[in-house]
């Protein structure tokens, strides 16, 4: 069976004749001159100085991987990264397998899901409310001082403390995410058949078990498209950032980065080297990504 | 202020807005029309139309100007490819000079009578809009950032007196902190600007400290950032900002309130501060704030207080001046017409509009205060341009994450400055 089909793929690949070629010619183009050529003139513009009049080599790159402030900005996005990704799709699984259970299913997922529809800025500003911090003694506006003041505990500058401060924005992506892991990861758990879960509970499996062996191994494929979205969404991360703290305080990312070094400092060399650093970070997902697609098509 | 030259950056997205002012009398036909460029829009544009409608209505010629808030960049654009304005209106007197050193500016001296205008201003006004000699630029509006506002009614009940030197600040804060009550507010963030308040601090020290010569090197580069003056003004700053109890909520407070809401507390009842050192522009957040509160009774400024008595009376601002590209019948005489101060009373009149010029009558500001900052600014015997303003934008940024930076952890104030030197020497070239 297998071989016949890839047989006969075998044999659509030779009928390609010149009209086939006519007929991509159109997307050709717009892939070249959207996709290819922005690309590779940026990765050109990187070997530049500041306005790309006299070659300099490698020295972007060297600047960017020598200095501290963009070591930051790596170990920031590596929270980001590892955070973010793992904090929405462990929610997103928690969520998906109790509401699975819940009666009002629906009406619950729909309200988990709102935040998605929440433009990014709109939701970096409202985050900036709750996380509004006055000294202590006055009185505090922002919902998560007023609570811990609330309970007797200081109130803390969230997007100040360099102890927290990362944390808190990485909070806050989440709180916009969540509901499309849920989302995603609900309807992998709806494709699973009933019977196998029965017949587990009628060989004696108790619901740990059930989820360990059985509902986690069958989610996989569900899981990893979620996590390649999210991580290829944690490297690109900027709204959030350039709103609620503009990379301040140690918080920068390399998005904003990318963004101060080309419209704040005009240094067209070093916002092009960090495109490039960003793009070679996310091809990696993107192959992941490409693979599993590919995978499944066969399939 | 750039908090809100950002604010307004974002609003006018479409950045270039040409706005023809409509002319009021067309029977003098021969005064022609004028061309002017500058950053001004909304209310400051209708302000200045009020200004040339008084030119207008006397010549018959009519203005036209066109605002944008990137003047720099289009200004620029203009000239190379040789269609300039008639006039500019420039923010920023670095770029007088640049183009008065390239011959793109026509002399002033030549239109303008000079004794009238020694007469009208202080010589350090003339001195700022000269290069090699020669008036090329005429300063007719100004912002002053050497302002700390205060409550005098509370300061008269408690029995305090305003500092007028470094000594005495340092001592009524301490004062104030012994007497159980925090003497400062200080706010810094100001989104992608944040910082900016406390370099504000650093250059008002330094220029009270060693003077405007050292000041114009400073600022141009050509002493390190490593110099024992930077580090000085620093480690004074650090005195208010770090010494402990002297500032509400201590430097988490500091970085992470917004400057205008920093402004309000010593105006609370009870004060949460008494103190706030933020330029003129703050006389507006106070009374959109307080409405009820009486400028000058309930809210007050003295000028930031002497260092070195040399240089007591050191005021640094930001004023916008005059430049004329383009000698045109029309173009002399409203320049003519902008350098006296009465073409500018009608701003004045209208509030937030400070005149560098010593004949611009104290009584035609709309309330004791502003008239009070005018005073101040046309007296100075020493006038120094916002620091971090003339300095390159990378520069710039650096110097205000430095001091944030220095906040957090003053025991790093040497990798703090060489860090800051480091970027300058790559920018200055």
């Amino acid at each position: 069976m297998r071989n016949g089909h890839d047989l006969s793929l075998v044999k659509m690949t030779r009928k390609i004749s010149l009209e086939t070629y006519l007929y991509i010619l159109p997307a050709l183009f717009f892939l070249l001159v959207f996709l290819f050529y922005p690309t590779f003139y940026t990765l050109y513009l990187s070997f530049f100085d500041q306005d790309s009049s006299t070659f300099i080599g490698l020295s972007n790159y060297l600047y960017l991987f020598t200095h501290r402030e963009i070591f930051l900005v790596f170990r920031n996005n590596l929270f980001w990264l590892f955070l973010f990704t793992a904090t929405v799709v462990g929610i997103g699984v928690f969520l998906a397998v109790l509401s699975d259970r819940l009666p009002y299913e629906p009406v619950i997922k729909t309200i988990l899901f709102i935040p998605m529809a929440i433009s990014f800025t709109a939701a970096a500003v409202i985050w900036r409310f709750v996380y509004f911090y006055r000294p202590e003694g006055f009185p505090q506006i922002g919902l998560l001082n007023t609570l811990l003041v609330a309970v007797g505990k200081s109130p803390i500058a969230w997007l100040v403390d360099l102890q927290v401060n990362n944390f808190a924005l990485i909070a806050a992506a989440v709180w916009m995410w969540t509901g499309f892991g849920m989302v995603v990861i609900s309807a992998g758990l709806k494709g699973i058949p009933n019977q196998v879960l029965e017949a587990a509970r009628v060989d004696g499996a108790r619901e740990w078990q059930i989820f360990w062996h059985i509902l986690f191994p069958l989610l996989r494929p569900v899981l990893i498209v979620t996590v390649l979205t999210l991580m290829i969404n944690a490297l690109k991360v900027f709204d959030l950032v350039y709103v609620m703290t503009f990379g301040n305080h140690d918080t920068d990312v390399i998005a904003n980065r990318m963004f101060k070094e080309m419209f704040t400092f005009g240094h067209f060399g070093r916002a092009s080297a960090i495109a490039v650093i960003l793009l070679l970070l996310i091809v990696p997902v993107m192959i992941m990504n490409i693979r599993r697609f590919r995978r499944e098509e066969v399939l | 202020m750039k908090g809100l030259r950002s604010t307004c950056l974002i609003f006018t997205l479409g950045f270039l807005i040409s706005l023809p002012l409509p002319s009021f009398s067309a029977q003098k036909e021969k005064m022609g029309s004028v061309h002017i460029m500058g950053v001004w829009g909304g209310e400051e544009l209708n302000a200045f139309r009020e200004v040339a409608a008084g030119w207008e209505k006397e010549t018959g010629g009519s203005v036209e100007f066109e605002g944008t808030r990137d003047l720099a960049a289009v200004l620029r654009a203009r000239v190379m490819g040789g269609h300039p304005p008639d006039l500019a209106i420039l923010p920023n007197p670095a770029l007088i000079k640049e183009f008065a050193r390239k011959g793109k500016l026509k002399p002033l001296d030549t239109v303008l009578k000079i004794p009238q205008l020694r007469r009208d201003y202080h010589d350090t006004w003339l001195h700022l809009g000269s290069v090699d000699g020669t008036l090329f630029g005429l300063f007719v509006k100004a912002t002053i950032k050497s302002t700390i506002w205060y409550p005098p009614k509370e300061f008269a009940v408690k029995g305090w007196e305003t500092p007028k030197t470094w000594r005495e600040l340092v001592s009524l804060s301490d004062r104030i902190v012994a007497e159980g009550k925090v003497p400062w507010s200080m706010a810094v963030e100001s989104g992608g600007a944040s910082g900016w308040p406390a370099s504000d601090w650093i250059q008002e020290i330094f220029l009270h400290e060693s003077g405007p010569d050292l000041y114009d090197r400073w600022v141009d580069h050509r002493i390190p950032w490593t110099h024992q003056t930077v580090k000085s003004a620093f480690e004074k700053f650090g005195k208010i900002a770090l010494s402990h109890g002297y500032v509400a909520g201590g430097v988490q407070a500091i970085l992470a309130t917004h400057f205008i809401d920093g402004s309000y507390l010593p105006f609370l009842k009870p004060p949460m501060a008494y103190m706030v050192f933020l330029g003129g522009f703050t006389q507006v957040f106070i009374a959109n704030q307080f409405p009820q509160l009486k400028p000058g009774e309930d809210y007050d400024f003295f000028p930031f207080p002497a260092i070195d008595p040399k240089y007591a009376g050191a005021v640094t601002g930001a004023p916008d001046g005059v430049v004329m590209l383009r000698e045109t019948a029309a173009s002399r005489s409203f320049l003519k017409y902008m350098s006296l101060a009465k073409a500018w009373e009608p701003w004045a009149k209208r509030g937030g509009f400070t005149s560098p010029s010593l004949s611009m009558a104290l009584e035609v500001y709309p309330d004791p205060l502003s008239a009070k900052v005018a005073k101040l600014l046309t007296t100075s015997s020493i006038f120094r341009f916002d620091a971090d303003d003339l300095m390159p934008v990378e520069v710039q940024k650096t110097f205000w994450k430095g001091i944030m930076d220095y906040l957090r952890h003053p025991e790093n104030l040497e990798s703090i400055l060489k860090r800051i030197e480091e970027v300058a020497r790559e920018a200055y070239r």
